[in-house]
């Protein structure tokens, strides 16, 4: 989960309200998911327990009336995220493997099943093309995690498209 | 980048006339084509319609037949049997002199290596269409370097083709091709010798003007994130069109 981390790296720059650093959050990582307020609270409450973060309070009523400030064992929690690899995805659970399989197993057309995803993600990645085109640097570049990841997706499809004879007899024995 | 293509050939060289549509709204159309090299087959009953300014891709894997397709689309193989359509004219019935005179006036080409004329400069070799089209030097000239300017590479205008990047070279090739404002631009791995972000830079200009000339183009790739440039795309295996979907 990468909220808790993205939040704590935000608060790097200077201390902020919940609502501030939502905002802050949303315009540079919530591309289609806005984070929701009750996380935002949620993910701080427990950053503040583990002494991540402190609060400033000001005069006044409600939440937003605390600035949250990252600590020093918040920013050595930041260092120690962002130097921490991710663990690539393993794919090994394809739904559209599977569909491959069940459709030569029941008789079906499999490279139907293959032309329809293909249709689903060119689909997917003119659409993200057109966002690409039309959006910032950060509009580009998430759009090009995405669109290598449907490429590679496709290049699957191809590759089993030409092997489907195969895979066919290797499926029904 | 500008939205506009350059106007000057309007002037100059205007577009070519309204070649008309099939009843169904094809500009261009392959009808049962079948075609052999030898003992191998590379298209078996291939169909495909492309209508009037749409992006069309081909794509399939290698030895499927797009590019064999693509080139009996442009008038550059002639099927064994089979016929090709262009505004309802028989490209397959026309004389060698016939398909080369519509290529050159209706049709643009762009390849994956460029293949400009080495001995030209990149304004030369843009204007060279217009030349062979009748046009003066000196307009065909003026317009090949709006082109240029157009696809943001207006540096290598006095280069020749040996002295510019793989995708400066590119642009000049796109450049080459649209300057005569062609009903349909055929592209064979336009971006196959390029690398993701130039590529990406000749596809974006590429597309873009096509669109604002209004010309239909075919686009072979093996590429999906090429594809992805297409109003939709038709998929070719063991030469024959799979299928063609609509975006």
């Amino acid at each position: 989960m990468t909220v808790a981390p993205a939040l704590l790296g935000l608060l790097q720059s200077g201390p902020r309200h919940g609502y501030d650093l939502k905002r802050a959050f949303d315009e540079r990582f919530g591309q289609d998911k806005p984070l929701a307020y009750g996380q935002v609270y949620s993910t701080l409450a427990r950053l503040l327990k583990n002494g991540l973060v402190e609060v400033e309070h000001e005069p006044g009523d409600g939440p937003d009336r605390k600035r949250y400030a990252i600590t020093e064992a918040g920013v050595s929690d930041v260092a120690v995220w962002l130097a921490t690899p991710e663990k690539p995805e393993p794919y090994l659970q394809s739904a559209m493997y599977t569909k491959v399989v069940l459709a030569l197993l029941t008789g079906r057309d499999a490279a139907d099943v293959l032309d329809a995803q293909r249709t689903e993600h060119l689909r997917l990645m003119r659409e993200l093309t057109r966002r690409k085109s039309e959006g910032d640097l950060a509009d580009q570049l998430v759009c090009d995690h995405a669109l290598f990841h449907l490429e590679a997706d496709l290049r699957w499809l191809e590759l089993t498209a030409a092997r489907l004879d195969d895979l066919a007899t290797s499926v029904r024995g | 980048m500008t939205t506009s293509p350059p106007a000057a050939s309007a002037s100059t060289h205007p577009a070519p006339a309204d070649p008309g549509t099939t009843p169904g709204g094809a500009l261009l159309a392959a009808h049962d084509l079948h075609l052999a090299f030898g003992p191998t087959t590379a298209l078996a009953s291939a169909s495909l319609e492309v209508h009037p300014g749409e992006v069309l891709a081909l794509m399939g894997p290698s030895g499927s037949g797009k590019s064999t397709l693509l080139h009996c689309l442009a008038g550059i193989l002639r099927p064994d049997s089979g016929r090709v359509t262009y505004g309802g004219r028989d490209l397959t019935a026309m004389s060698d002199v016939e398909r080369s005179a519509l290529r050159r006036s209706e049709f643009g080409f762009v390849f994956q290596f460029g293949q400009l004329v080495p001995e030209l400069t990149c304004a030369e070799n843009v204007a060279l269409p217009l030349r062979l089209a009748g046009v003066g030097r000196r307009d065909a000239l003026g317009t090949a370097r709006e082109w240029l300017t157009r696809l943001e590479v207006p540096d290598v205008a006095d280069k020749r083709p040996g002295q510019t990047s793989g995708g400066q070279g590119q642009r000049v090739a796109v450049a080459r091709a649209l300057v005569t404002r062609p009903r349909v631009v055929f592209a064979d791995e336009p971006t196959g010798a390029l690398d993701s972000l130039n590529g990406e830079r000749v596809m974006q200009m590429f597309v873009a003007a096509a669109r604002d000339t209004g010309a239909a183009v075919v686009l072979v790739t093996h590429e999906a994130r090429v594809a992805a440039y297409s109003d939709r795309e038709a998929v070719v295996r063991d030469g024959r069109v799979r299928e063609q979907v609509r975006a």
